[in-house]
């Protein structure tokens, strides 16, 4: 009986896994509603994560972002957009703007150096 | 009190009731702990967590205006090098604190000490350290927990994830030995909280470690900065004053004595002196400056006191940009890590998974005691497994490579440009200003016999002559007359003859200076002399004929001198294996000489610039890797082309902007530098890439236990722990061995 459990709880581990990282991520992101948009979002870089992670801009025009680093762990001290070849250093406990080239519709992902820290740019 | 410290630049403040007003409206602005006013520069200083804006905002309620100063990179450097050190400090101090711990519980147990709990007495001692190792989790690594936590609910998850899961579940088990050692079967009850303590003490030391590690990585950034004085003498108002750098404004008027660095870009207006440059342009001799000179920001004033006015600041220095662009290259990505970023993307979720198998397959079909089989396995697998040194493989030794290269003169655009350059086999090679210095001098003067002067003469009719013709063979004649100190007389009746040469008259005497085609139109004989000029074409120098009043009267060449360097430096390029092409304008004979002297084998003459672009797609379409070498200016459309176009322009802003790479020092010689450079660290990258894919393909199958059958023993959670920490520092050391590159130039 332990066994059938224990297995049965393996499994459905591996299963929620799988959704949770995978699938639920992709899914319910977009559908979260609290997109920012524009450049006014400050974006916190702290524990892991960018937040907010999705950020919303107009095609077409440069940007500036704005990213506050708190975490002082050296992972967290470089932002890369590498398909818009822009990165950054940015400097802890302190503001760092970040400008953006004008970028044609779509999503942009951006991670720190290691690709521990991951956001998307959504250019529309 | 916060450590925030903002400043502001003031207008309309003069008297000491402004700053009373001022720092009254400040005081009530959230956030602001203190604000002072300097009233001689004008000055805000704001300490406190506040927005600019607000302080902005408070001050203009006030009827002032303000504006923010930005900080200097050097004193926002130094700031992050002081957070770097408290963060360091930190790690430290956990690392000792766990290790405190786990290190004494370790070696209870390797000296034999009772790991079970069977009786209520042990049950009682183990409670009380699980509760201490529980402080330890928190205390020590209680950023794990919250990093994965937060990760958890974006989605996401990474090493934090990894080490909270592993550490959490040893200890999670453990507290369910202690706490209900029943559920358990006897041979099961052992506890696991010196693998908590221990793993959290060794990464946490790990990571101080990288973080030492990585601060060298940007060794070369930090020279740079070190090139930027934090201060500049300004004169204001009649006076002169010491200012911080970001308060020099374009227009002010700066005064640099001998022996200082030139605080930021401008243009002499008073004074001369030999200013040393070699930082910026590699160039070992000082160059002389005088009143409309440019100065750059961080090279040296050698002898003289200069003033100047500023035309750049802040950012828009040359110096700045410089720095700007190294550092963008630094954290820019190479292609080579493509398959590096799709694993990592997945990484961690795929541990996890690995992790419950291996589980599950002990629980099922492992030798007794499965429950703490089961959970060992969980553990190592879970914290064996490294994302760190997969992710850090590539950006490390790039940081370190673009580093370098710009302590080299070398500056790289990016890590594409940087990968590209390790594959070239062919280097297009533009002659002019590239081989050559790019200014022709006047190497030869022969006299007929029946010339009546000598050469000075000859030469002083000549350049009386081209005064005139804007031909870059002029300037030539010209210089070589400025440098005898030759009176000139003026040309009248001057003409240029298109594909002929010039004519005109000097002190009422006709002077013709051009090829055979206007000695024949003119009916001069010239008798031997086109042996003459034979010999010296093949010598890769243009002549022409020299007639006065109707007769010959000699043959004067010129050339473009080569590059003293260029020929070492283009042995040196074939000797790692780049096969040479030369691209010139000028005829096929000239061209030809200038290639045999060099040790070049393709030449490719009579080009118009166009042409450049055209080449440069033939080879590529031939299955070659092309780099091109040019000044940047006239064959720009054929740098774009190549794989790798090098700017040698001794650092203009346009090379700068446009080049896959910019060679601050007029020389081959740094594309070589280049090219090795970016081989050392393609070689290092892979180096890294291949530890970290061995360390965790071999790593996370031991952790799950497949050497049991030949050892009968499983991998402990702690040296999983010890060789995650470590991977890391392995990868940031390796890289770091860059620093030591040198390039192989014999000069």
């Amino acid at each position: 009986m332990l066994t059938l459990i224990v297995n049965i709880a393996g499994v459905l581990l591996i299963a929620a896994i799988v959704w949770w990282f995978w699938i639920a991520g992709k899914n319910t992101a977009p559908a979260a509603g609290a997109v920012p948009s524009g450049a006014a979002t400050e974006i916190l870089v702290k524990n892991g994560v960018y937040e907010p992670e999705r950020i919303r801009l107009p095609s077409g025009s440069p940007a500036t972002l704005r990213f506050r680093r708190e975490d002082p762990s050296p992972c967290a001290e470089y932002v890369l957009f590498p398909d818009l070849e822009v990165s950054a250093q940015l400097a802890l406990h302190q503001v760092t703007e970040v400008r953006l080239p004008a970028a044609e519709p779509g999503e942009y992902p951006f991670t720190c150096q290691m690709q521990m820290y991951r956001g998307t740019l959504v250019v529309e | 009190m916060s450590e925030l410290k903002q400043t502001f630049r003031l207008e309309g403040a003069s008297c000491a009731g402004c700053v009373r007003k001022i720092e009254g409206a400040l005081a009530e602005v959230p956030g602001v702990e203190d604000a002072r006013i300097n009233l001689a520069d004008k000055t805000l200083l704001v300490q406190g967590d506040v927005t600019p804006q607000a302080c902005i905002a408070a001050v203009q309620n006030a009827g002032y205006g303000a504006e923010q100063v930005r900080v200097s990179e050097r004193e926002r450097r130094e700031q992050q090098r002081a957070e770097e050190q408290r963060h360091y400090r930190d790690l430290l101090r956990r690392c000792y604190i766990a290790l405190g711990l786990g290190v004494p519980l370790m070696a209870w147990g390797v000296l034999g000490g009772d790991m079970m709990v069977n009786t209520p007495g042990q049950q009682l001692a183990w409670g009380v350290v699980g509760l201490l190792t529980l402080v330890v989790l928190v205390y020590c690594g209680g950023h794990f927990f919250t990093g994965a936590r937060r990760a958890f609910l974006h989605h996401n998850a990474n090493m934090d994830t990894l080490v909270a899961l592993g550490t959490g579940t040893a200890w999670a088990f453990s507290m369910l030995v202690v706490v209900a050692p029943q559920l358990l079967p006897e041979a099961a009850r052992h506890v696991y909280f010196e693998a908590s303590a221990m793993i959290i003490g060794l990464i946490n030391l790990g990571q101080a470690l990288e973080l030492r590690a990585r601060g060298r990585t940007s060794a070369a950034v930090e020279k740079l900065l070190q090139l930027q004085e934090p201060t500049a003498r300004v004169l204001r108002d009649g006076e002169e004053r010491d200012l911080p750098l970001e308060l020099v404004q374009v227009g002010d008027r700066i005064r640099v004595r001998p022996g200082e660095k030139i605080p930021v870009d401008g243009a002499v207006e008073e004074g001369s002196s030999l200013v040393d440059e070699s930082m910026l342009t590699g160039e070992p001799l000082p160059v002389k400056k005088a009143s409309g000179d440019f100065l750059s920001a961080g090279t040296l004033n050698k002898n003289g006191t200069l003033l100047f006015r500023a035309e750049k600041v802040g950012a828009e220095t040359r110096l700045a940009q410089i720095i700007e662009m190294v550092k963008n290259a630094q954290s820019s990505r190479v292609p080579i890590a493509r398959l590096a970023d799709t694993i990592s993307s997945i990484f961690v979720p795929t541990v996890m998974m690995i992790a419950v198998l291996a589980a599950l397959i002990w629980f099922n079909f492992g030798p007794d005691p499965r429950a703490a089989h089961t959970l060992v396995v969980l553990t190592s697998v879970l914290i064996i497994a490294c994302p760190c040194a997969l992710g850090l493989a590539t950006p490390m030794s790039v940081m370190v490579g673009v580093g370098k290269g710009a302590e080299y003169g070398v500056l790289i655009r990016n890590g594409k440009a940087l990968q590209q350059a390790s594959k070239l086999d062919t280097l297009v090679v533009d002659k002019t200003g590239t081989l050559t210095e790019g200014a022709p001098r006047l190497t030869d003067i022969e006299i007929d016999p029946g010339f009546a002067g000598g050469e000075d003469a000859l030469l002083r009719l000549l350049a009386s002559l081209e005064q005139g013709s804007e031909h870059p063979l002029a300037e030539a004649v010209l210089s070589a007359a400025r440098e005898k100190e030759l009176e000139l007389a003026s040309a009248e009746a001057f003409e240029a003859i298109t594909a002929h040469g010039v004519q005109g008259s000097v002190d009422g005497r006709r002077v013709l200076l051009g090829n055979r085609k206007l000695m024949q139109r003119h009916n001069i004989d010239i008798g031997d002399w086109p042996q003459t000029v034979q010999k010296l074409a093949q010598e890769g120098r243009t002549a022409m004929y020299a007639a006065v009043d109707g007769s010959i009267a000699g043959v004067i060449a010129v050339a473009d001198p080569l590059r003293q360097d260029a020929a070492a430096a283009i042995e040196r390029l074939q000797k790692l294996g780049l096969s040479i092409h030369m691209l010139t304008g000028d005829n096929e004979g000239t061209a030809r000489a200038v290639a045999r002297q060099l040790g070049i084998d393709s030449v490719h003459a009579d080009l118009q610039p166009e042409d450049k672009e055209r080449i440069v797609a033939e080879l590529q379409r031939g299955g070659a890797h092309v780099g091109m070498a040019g000044d940047g200016i006239n064959d720009a459309p054929a740098l774009a082309r190549a794989e790798v176009g090098f700017a040698i322009g001794a650092g203009t802003d346009v090379a700068i902007e446009t080049a896959d790479v910019t060679l601050m020092r007029s020389s081959l010689h740094g594309v070589a530098d280049a090219v090795e450079l970016s081989r050392a660290t393609l070689r290092n990258i892979k180096q890294n890439l291949f530890g970290a894919f061995v360390y965790n393909v071999l790593g996370i199958p031991i952790a799950a236990g497949v050497l049991y059958p030949l050892t009968g023993a499983l991998l402990s959670p702690v040296i999983a722990g010890a060789a995650m920490a470590f991977s890391s520092v392995t990868v940031v050391s390796n890289a770091n061995r860059l620093r030591w590159f040198k390039p192989g130039e014999a000069a």
